[in-house]
């Protein structure tokens, strides 16, 4: 059953809409019907980053008369290894504007919204009622959490992927007989426990694999074609380049889709355990980049110590330090001198900030942590150690 | 015949580098124990302190949710495939 507007009421094709989709019309399974269903459908991206540019380019070519654009981000030079819905000259542009003209040159006939905004509790009812369904590429917990709700709320079907170094997972949730989010996950991991792709990395060719797939379920699901990814989790494995997937089941004792007992959208913030952003690192003593290029330009004697991994230690370092991973900082401990002061720095200060607190824990007492990590020596103190 | 245990590239550090591992037991609770315990590291990974599966490390044996079957407690045919699966969240 395709989803949208009865035969009847779907729009028609102009010819030089004809003459574009041609490809797609001479294949019986999708023809003028099934394009003019494209034509009619209302399809709405969670986020314009890595899942969000392969399928943003590849939806609008495929003829989806509307789609909308959930984004508040800014085009980062770090996104362009994989997210190809945005050019080197995009770099400092918001990435909805950026995501418009790139889709508007690719097809005219495409009406994309933009909603310059984070998807919260208290719009998402809002701007996701207007589309027939929702294709989830955002990047955390949270958003994901209520982009779920807020789906089986509105019956609206969930095209999900996400996607972590290596390995991505993909399936379509919340339709009238299938699971939902919280079906599959009952509840998210602790904050920290799964690092992001801004602090893991992932291999840029990865979310062109998952978001096509995302995009194919999309299309499928428009036309009414094929087989959906419903009650099935396709897991991609790309260093092994297997591709499998396993059973997934409706759990009655879901609060979402079985019980029903979430109404309204909750704090997903809260949800998800995160407090303050900042809280790994509240209470432990910092040193400042100033003032350990201060400090050093006086000559003071002091251990200045990297906890990053050595892969991102080939990447740049602060000179003079010496490298002691925080994944095998216990081994480590023994190199500290404690009648000597100790900095400890790291990519952005939360990884040092518990090996302070290891240190600490040890009995050293003049031990600091540089606040803002390599990154901010790299904005402030020496430009020419590489940002990443 | 042992039963083989798949884990995400992301817990490879975790178990010796390796996805793979043969592994024995009766159960799959007994597998991830057989596997856990040649990985200290990798235990506090795939269950928590109470030896019970998290509720974001989904485990799958021969491609079925063991946690619409009997948990931990799901007993392992010969040469079965326990996949793991955790949350993940980029994008
Ligand atoms: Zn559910």
């Amino acid at each position: 059953m395709p989803i949208g507007r009865p035969a009847n009421e779907l729009p028609p094709l102009s010819q030089d809409e004809i003459l574009r989709y041609s490809r797609h019309l001479i294949i019986p399974e999708v023809g003028v019907e099934g394009q003019r269903r494209l034509k009619a459908a209302r399809v709405l991206m969670v986020g314009a980053g890595g899942l969000g540019s392969p399928i943003g380019l590849y939806l609008a070519a495929a003829g989806v008369g509307r789609l909308g654009i959930v984004e508040f981000d800014v085009v980062d030079a770090t996104n362009l290894q994989r997210q190809v819905l945005h050019g080197t000259k995009d770099v400092g542009r918001k990435k909805v504007e950026s995501a418009r003209d790139r889709i508007r040159d690719l097809n005219p006939h495409v009406e994309v919204v933009a909603h310059e905004a984070w998807l919260t509790s208290e719009n998402a009812l809002e701007i996701i009622r207007d589309y027939d369904l929702v294709v989830d590429g955002t990047d955390n917990f949270a958003t994901r959490y209520l982009v779920n709700d807020a789906c089986v709320l509105l019956g609206k079907p969930n095209v999900y992927g996400s996607i972590y170094r290596f390995e991505g997972q993909s399936t379509v949730f919340c339709t009238d007989e299938g699971p939902c989010y919280r079906c599959l996950y009952p509840e998210p991991p602790p904050p920290g426990l799964v690092p992001s792709c801004a602090e893991g990395g992932v291999l840029g060719i990865l979310p062109g694999l998952v978001g096509l797939v995302q995009a194919t379920e999309t299309v499928k699901l428009i036309a009414g074609i094929g087989e959906p990814l419903v009650g099935r989790l396709l897991l991609v494995d790309a260093l092994g380049m297997q591709f499998r997937t396993v059973k997934l089941r409706r759990d009655p004792r879901c609060p979402a889709c079985g019980t029903r007992e979430i109404k309204e959208l909750i704090d997903y913030q809260q949800f998800c355990g995160i407090r303050g952003g900042e809280d790994e690192t509240a209470g432990v003593p910092v040193l400042t980049v100033a003032e350990l290029d201060e400090r050093r330009r006086g000559g003071a004697d002091l251990d200045l110590v990297d906890v990053r991994e050595p892969h991102e230690w080939d990447i740049g370092r602060i000179e003079g330090a010496r490298l002691a991973p925080l994944s095998s900082f216990a081994d480590a401990l023994r190199t500290f001198d404690s009648a000597r002061d100790v900095v400890l720095y790291c990519k952005s200060g939360v990884r040092s900030a518990k090996a302070v607190r290891q240190l600490q824990e040890a009995g050293f007492k003049r031990v600091w942590n540089l606040e803002g990590g390599i990154l901010r020596w790299s904005e402030e103190i020496d430009p020419t150690v590489p940002r990443y | 015949m042992p039963v083989t245990l798949r884990l995400p590239a992301v817990l490879a550090k975790a178990a010796g580098g390796k996805t793979v591992h043969e592994a024995r037991g009766a159960t799959v609770g007994e597998v991830v124990g057989d596997v856990a315990g040649r990985f200290p590291e990798l235990g506090p990974r795939l269950r928590d302190a109470k030896g019970e599966p998290y509720p974001y490390v989904i485990f799958y044996l021969d491609d079925e949710d063991i946690r619409f079957q009997q948990g931990f407690a799901t007993p392992v045919p010969d040469g079965a495939e326990i996949v793991v699966v955790p949350a993940i969240a980029g994008g």
